[in-house]
């Protein structure tokens, strides 16, 4: 019984709130352009299905495109870092000034740079570069955390540096990298939206694009159904991965 | 003989700490049970370490005469990778030292058979109870045929029962291969049922606080607990480690 009406309580609490927007929206008649009413932002995002569902695409396969180049650079620099403490002073400050500087921040020097001929691949880069931070710390911090008495067995029976890495190390950082990745991946796909607005008009037909496109004229109703399809794309690939880290971690520890 | 491993006026600081250890001689013969017993903080994890050829002194000497390989250690937790099989736990110290897999995976089934895990090999570290998980660490001690054999607390974490079912079975299979065995640790009892000479330390920084000798058969026979030995090997250690504490305090 509690756990239907736990179930239920966010739809409540959903439906609730859409009925007083609706309500508000009639009994103050504002203006659509303004605010239109959820039932105008249903009706578009209905209409707008054809060409909703393949923007929601091509920003989520920028994204997995941008989170699979980030993981394999992340994990790359990472093994490095780990095998060098002298590596790893090195690129640490640079590695926070980096990931501290805001994507919008560095989106027109990146589209200058790759974004002139192809926008695309701009927008994939930008997504990459916010996904990669979560994934290198979590496997740096993952590479570090095995258990020191481990370590003392692996001193005691004479293991080699190698040995060492690809024995206990990295077996030991696989949570930690599973978690980067989850953080990574929902960041590539704020990544992707932030550098598609940043790439403006046309280039690269995603999502923001389509909220854009819609502001320019006005058609709030459609902006808002290309938001909710964005926001329900991110819940989905959440989820997703929320359920992919726990079947990793089961895996890992057996149970 | 010579001693399997010694120390020699051994004294360890550590930083921001001060003294751990010393300054503290103790040697090891070959084959002997040794137990190390002191308050927390006394050390004796420390000087576990020295002999194993884990940690440097920070004056004194440390001998060795046991090489890479010779020397096993238990923690006072099981430390078993848990993304591995028990039976690959258990042979990851011959494959480190380059024992091709299959003869590792051999051997690792044979020790997890000596300490009655026969046929738990694939279960991951997670499913096995407290007491089997530890009975992993110890087949993973044994199955390079160590001669120091190294317990830290080994069984500090478990119940009453299993410790006094593993304390027989480490007697037992001491008796296989007779190694030199160095325990740590805070049960007096324990200390009079395993080992041949109980060494008692100070309150910190360890220093000697005075030797027991237990002159019993090893293994212990059925309720060696009963016997007088027993309990005046537990009394006489009692009053060395209350005297030890004192000392300082």
């Amino acid at each position: 019984m509690n756990r239907v009406v736990d179930a239920l309580a966010p739809a409540v609490l959903i439906l609730l709130l859409l009925a007083g927007w609706e309500a508000a929206c009639r009994l103050t008649g504002v203006p659509a352009y303004f605010l239109p009413p959820p039932s105008k932002v249903m009706l578009a995002a209905a209409s707008g299905l054809t060409v909703l569902v393949p923007a929601a695409w091509n920003t989520l396969s920028v994204a997995l495109v941008a989170l699979v180049l980030a993981a394999g650079a992340a994990l790359a620099l990472a093994l490095l870092v780990g095998l060098s403490p002298l590596l790893e002073r090195a690129v640490r400050p640079l590695a926070s000034a980096l990931q501290v500087t805001p994507v919008v921040a560095v989106a027109p020097l990146i589209l200058i740079w790759v974004g002139i001929d192809h926008p695309e691949r701009a927008v994939i880069a930008l997504a990459v570069l916010v996904a990669f931070f979560p994934i290198f710390s979590g496997t740096v911090t993952g590479l570090r955390s095995a258990d020191p008495d481990l370590e003392r067995l692996f001193d005691l029976y004479g293991a080699s540096r190698l040995q060492r890495v690809l024995r206990l190390r990295l077996p030991a950082a696989v949570p930690f990298l599973m978690e980067g990745l989850k953080v990574g991946a929902g960041l590539a796909i704020i990544g992707a939206v932030v550098a598609e607005f940043a790439a403006g008009s046309g280039g690269v037909r995603g999502l923001a694009w389509q909220i854009l496109d819609a502001g320019n004229k006005l058609q709030t109703d459609r902006m808002i159904a290309a938001l909710v399809v964005l926001a329900v794309m991110g819940v989905a690939v959440h989820a997703g991965l929320e359920r992919l880290e726990g079947a990793g971690l089961r895996w890992w520890r057996g149970r | 003989m010579s001693p399997t491993a010694a120390l020699q006026e051994v004294e360890v600081d550590y930083q921001g700490r001060g003294r751990a250890l010393g300054p503290l001689s103790l040697t090891i013969e070959a084959g002997e049970i040794v137990a190390l017993v002191g308050p927390s903080g006394c050390g004796k994890s420390t000087a576990l370490r020295l002999l194993a050829g884990l940690e440097p002194a920070t004056r004194g000497q440390v001998h060795r005469a046991v090489g890479r390989g010779e020397t096993s250690v238990v923690f006072q937790a099981p430390t078993l990778a848990p993304w591995m099989s028990a039976a690959a736990n258990v042979a990851l110290p011959l494959e480190l030292a380059g024992t091709p897999r299959p003869e590792a995976r051999a051997r690792a089934a044979e020790a997890l058979a000596r300490v009655g895990l026969a046929g738990v090999g694939e279960s991951r570290p997670a499913q096995l109870s407290g007491g089997m998980a530890m009975r992993a660490s110890l087949a993973r001690a044994l199955v390079t045929r160590p001669r120091l054999l190294m317990l830290d607390e080994p069984f500090a974490a478990l119940d009453e029962i299993t410790r006094r079912t593993l304390a027989d079975d480490v007697l037992h299979l001491w008796s296989e291969t007779r190694p030199a065995i160095v325990f740590v640790t805070h049960n007096v009892e324990e200390a009079a049922y395993m080992a041949s000479r109980i060494v008692v330390l100070t309150r910190g920084p360890g220093r000697i606080a005075g030797e027991v000798r237990v002159d019993a058969p090893l293994p212990r026979p059925p309720g060696f607990r009963a016997w007088p030995v027993f309990a005046e090997a537990a009394e006489a250690v009692s009053g060395l480690l209350a005297a030890g504490s004192e000392a300082v305090a």
